[in-house]
């Protein structure tokens, strides 16, 4: 019987937030001190208990050896906190954590990189930061560099690096950390797709040598594909924790994907000049009415409506709605300057439609970033993240009673042929 | 990977015991190499970029000593044990910048770093030493600039400037020891950060660097100078590089007091140790 690699143990971390949030001050505890010195009433205690934040409450679960667990959680249900506390930054406030093995953290893509130094002396300052000997980073170099493809650039300061050099960079140094257990925080967020392509190629690499690893990340397709086991974490406590595809579904379970007639007034996450706003944002079906599913292949209108905030009408309004999966990888975009339309002029207050032949979307949860803008699309009026959520279900797309591939968000219109090869008429 | 950095087979984390914390020695021995790598990054760093680069290591005490030969040498005339000014002030101003610029930078080491402290694991003893040790490079090449003015001066060498090191490191350890208590205390109360540049004006004003420690009178006052810790490195100095009087005994009791803030400053140091990635 083999120890696990990791064992946690009702673990717990508080935090204190509130007003001493980040820093105390000589001044406020030099009065706080004088006050305890001449006995006036200080706070109740009840306010401590108020002013702090169970970041994990009572958390325990193992990962064998050679195990690979996606931790996954809404923004602040501790995933964070507790890589934090495995790869020994924080301690915890309550309980116990045993790992048994090297222990490699990944918390950020490129912690300790200068600015001011080369790509060259970065590695070596990098690695070393990341408990790399200094051998083993010589060993490693050649293949680091030819990771990262950044052999022409190694004797220029990283300053003048691309962001995507930069990246690759950083996460090059910290893949070829070799540990026995390995603690990856979201790196994999950043970056464009082909960064994270291989990234998580080398992820699966790793995964596959036999190492434990705990695997944070926000992006769904990746956790299943790469882990066998998901934990979920919400609000600090541990929800689930069983196959990762269960995992992932019982976390979009949880997450509160608005759909229907969404209303938009309280959304956060917009930026623009707020002159005008997004109200409301809806899908309709073929007969004009809102509804909450449309099937693959079904006509059905996108629908927003909008009002002016002074009442004024507006000319030269202009919409877009970028339709992502709910990992958040665009599946497309749609706008009114593609189509060489936009709305000359805009009654103070209306709907606005984008109408859909047949729904060229495979089955699935999809998440819109809504868009409006004015001047012709100079100004963005109203640019909501992430506004609202939208359900396609199966459906008959190609009228022949197969749905479309579920796997890949797109479906493609168009038609097969086949001929023989007729002499002198190939390509 | 044999050669990564070793760690025991089995870790346990659980809450801070109460009591005197422990101070783990081997394994900050394992991160010797981080020491030395974030060292080099301080030096590297300090002159990438500045047109005179490593020029600056020169220019810097060369220009105090030009100032205070003017002022206190020239103008106020302050007695310099019958010695040429420039190279009197300037031997004490190589042990002083050695102190005072480990001492700043050791100071604000924790919270420059805090990218690091709330992202990786390693020591944090580590961060405020390689703060410690970055000046070494400076040191060294104003010591060559100093052996070159008592070439010019035509002071003779004596074998006495072979306790140079023993100096060097009653300076560096008093720098460490306020540089844990401060950097420590600077993750608490960022007022420390301005109280820092007073604390080395004063603490200047206090050691022999511009004037002769003969200038003090006899009497309880001298003793209560003579415990400052860097009024015996800079006699000392003195006595090794240009032959004035040695260090008297009141050194003796500065170095224990060094060594009283430097084991309190550790305990300090490792006791807020659990809280810096939390608080900083």
């Amino acid at each position: 019987m083999t120890e696990p690699s990791i064992r946690v143990s009702h673990l717990s971390k508080r935090y204190r937030i509130g007003v001493q949030v980040t820093y105390r001050t000589l001044r406020g505890d030099l009065v706080t001190a004088a006050r305890h010195l001449i006995r006036t009433p200080h706070p109740p205690a009840s306010q401590g208990e108020r002013g702090t934040l169970w970041a994990l409450d009572d958390v325990s679960f193992e990962v064998q050896k050679g195990e690979v667990v996606g931790i996954i959680g809404r923004n602040g249900a501790g995933k964070s906190t507790l890589l934090k506390v495995l790869a020994h930054i924080t301690r915890p406030t309550r309980g116990r954590v045993e790992l048994r093995g090297r222990v490699g953290s990944l918390l950020e893509v490129g912690t300790g990189f200068h600015n001011e130094l080369t790509g060259r002396e970065n590695i070596y300052l990098n690695g070393a930061i990341l408990g790399m000997r200094r051998v083993e980073i010589e060993r490693k170099f050649d293949e680091i560099v030819a990771f990262a493809e950044v052999e022409r650039f190694l004797d220029t300061p990283v300053k003048h690096y691309s962001n995507g050099m930069y990246m690759r960079l950083a996460f090059a140094v910290a893949a070829h950390l070799e540990p026995e257990i390995l603690l990856v925080d979201e790196v994999l967020a950043v970056g464009d797709a082909a960064f994270q392509k291989k990234c998580l190629g080398k992820m699966n690499q790793v995964a596959g040598e036999g190492r434990t690893v705990l695997f944070v990340s926000h992006n769904m397709p990746a956790v299943q594909n790469l882990c066998q086991r998901g934990i979920v974490l919400d609000l600090g406590k541990l929800r689930f924790d069983g196959p990762s595809d269960q995992a992932v579904q019982a976390y979009l379970a949880t997450d509160d994907l608005r759909t229907g007639v969404v209303d938009l007034t309280n959304v956060g996450g917009r930026f623009g000049s707020g002159e005008m706003q997004l109200l409301k944002f809806w899908m309709e079906d073929q007969a004009g009415e809102p509804v909450s599913l449309i099937n693959s292949g079904e006509p059905c209108s996108f629908a927003v409506e909008y009002c002016s905030v002074d009442g004024i009408p507006r000319r030269h309004l202009s919409m877009s709605i970028h339709i992502n999966t709910t990992s958040g990888a665009p599946v497309t975009l749609v706008n009114t300057d593609m189509l060489n339309q936009h709305f000359e002029t805009a009654a103070p207050r209306g709907i606005i439609r984008f109408h859909v032949p047949k729904l060229p979307l495979t089955a699935g949860m999809y998440v819109v970033d809504l868009n409006l803008a004015t001047h012709a699309g100079h100004t963005y009026a109203d640019f909501i993240k992430s506004a609202a959520a939208f359900e396609v279900g199966p459906g008959d797309y190609y009228g022949t009673g197969r749905p479309g591939h579920a796997s890949a968000p797109v479906i493609f219109d168009g038609h097969w042929e086949i001929a023989p090869l007729v002499e002198g008429k190939t390509p | 990977m044999t050669s990564e950095i070793s760690q025991p087979s089995l870790k346990v984390y659980e809450p801070p015991l109460k009591g005197l914390p422990q101070i783990d020695w081997h394994e900050l021995w394992t991160y010797r190499e981080l020491l030395f790598f974030l060292t080099w990054r301080d030096v590297m760093v300090r002159y990438k970029q500045a047109a005179l680069g490593v020029a600056w290591a020169v220019i810097q005490p060369l220009m105090t000593m030009v100032i205070f030969s003017v002022i206190f040498g020239k103008l106020a005339m302050l007695p310099s044990d019958n010695l040429p000014y420039p190279v009197f002030s300037f031997a004490a101003l190589l042990p002083w910048q050695l102190f005072s610029g480990a001492l700043s930078r050791a100071g604000a080491s924790l919270v420059n770093n805090s990218n690091l402290l709330t992202k990786v694991y390693f020591p944090r003893l580590i961060i405020p030493l390689s703060a410690v040790a970055a000046g070494l490079v400076d040191f060294g090449i104003s010591l060559f600039v100093l052996l070159g003015l008592m070439l010019f001066y035509r002071i003779p060498f004596t074998w006495n400037i072979l306790t140079l090191p023993l100096m060097m490191l009653l300076a560096l350890l008093t720098a460490l020891a306020a540089g844990l208590w401060l950097s420590a205390l600077n993750v608490q109360y960022r007022d420390v950060q301005h109280i820092i540049p007073f604390l080395i004006q004063a603490w200047m004003y206090a050691s022999p660097v511009a004037y002769s420690a003969t200038l003090i009178p006899e009497g309880p006052w001298r003793l209560v100078y003579g415990l400052n810790p860097l009024v015996g490195v800079i006699q000392g100095f003195r006595w090794a590089l240009l032959g004035t009087q040695p260090p008297d005994a009141m050194s003796l009791v500065s170095v224990i007091a060094v060594l009283v803030l430097l084991v309190s400053g550790l305990f300090y140091f490792q006791h807020m140790e659990e809280t810096f990635a939390d608080v900083v």
